[in-house]
């Protein structure tokens, strides 16, 4: 009678326990500058890699949501350490790159409390910058060659 | 300049764009952005009015 212990040991590898771990992705030039411009220029990233329609795409849709945010009177949070959800905040407008960066600059975004949806404008602009993180990743992934 | 959107109207801007960058970035061929880029806006939709109804019913 065969030992189930032995036949259990004996039965084959499932495909996933035999792969082979992923070898390192080299690092390119490409792969360090196309999320920074990303990041910097809404679509700018796929600009590199010559997508042309998918960079435009995402610098208008990022851009508009940035914009009319601003319209709406939504806040624009400056660096701080106080309040959690204002430290958030402050994380996800900075990911929108050039537009807070240059919000920041001409002292645009002190939201008004009179707009019943200031509020949402001030989410509009932290979506728009988090919108533009993941853009910046994809064009990470186009440079690695994750993603065709 | 003040812009003044309505609740719904906000959320379907909100929908729209968010949609766009999902569609891009989610999928690798075209079609496959085009199909998932609608079906995630009809997906907010659904879920904003899913939830006006909600809250309508709530308060009655």
């Amino acid at each position: 009678m065969p030992d189930p212990a032995q036949g259990k040991s004996a039965a084959p590898l499932s495909p996933r326990l035999k792969q082979e771990p992923a070898s390192p992705q080299p690092l390119t030039l490409m792969a360090v500058v196309t999320p920074l411009v990303g990041w910097l220029v809404p679509g700018g990233g796929h600009f590199l890699h010559k997508r042309w329609g998918r960079g435009a795409l995402l610098a208008a849709s990022v851009t508009c949501m940035f914009v009319i945010g601003l319209l709406m009177q939504g806040k624009v949070y400056s660096a701080n350490f106080g309040d959690i959800l204002d430290v958030l905040g402050f994380v996800g407008d900075l990911g929108a790159g050039c537009l807070y960066l240059m919000t920041r600059a001409f002292d645009w975004g002190h939201g008004s409390i009179n707009l019943a949806t200031a509020d949402y404008g001030t989410k509009f602009i932290i979506v728009a910058g988090l919108l533009n993180v993941i853009s910046a990743v994809d064009a990470y992934d186009i440079a690695i060659g994750k993603k065709p | 300049m003040i812009l003044e959107l309505s609740h719904f109207s906000a959320a379907l801007v909100f929908a729209l764009f968010a949609s766009v960058v999902f569609g891009i970035t989610q999928k690798d061929t075209r079609p496959q952005m085009i199909r998932y880029g609608v079906r995630c806006f009809f997906t907010f939709v659904a879920g904003v009015l899913a939830a006006g109804w909600f809250m309508y019913l709530l308060r009655r």
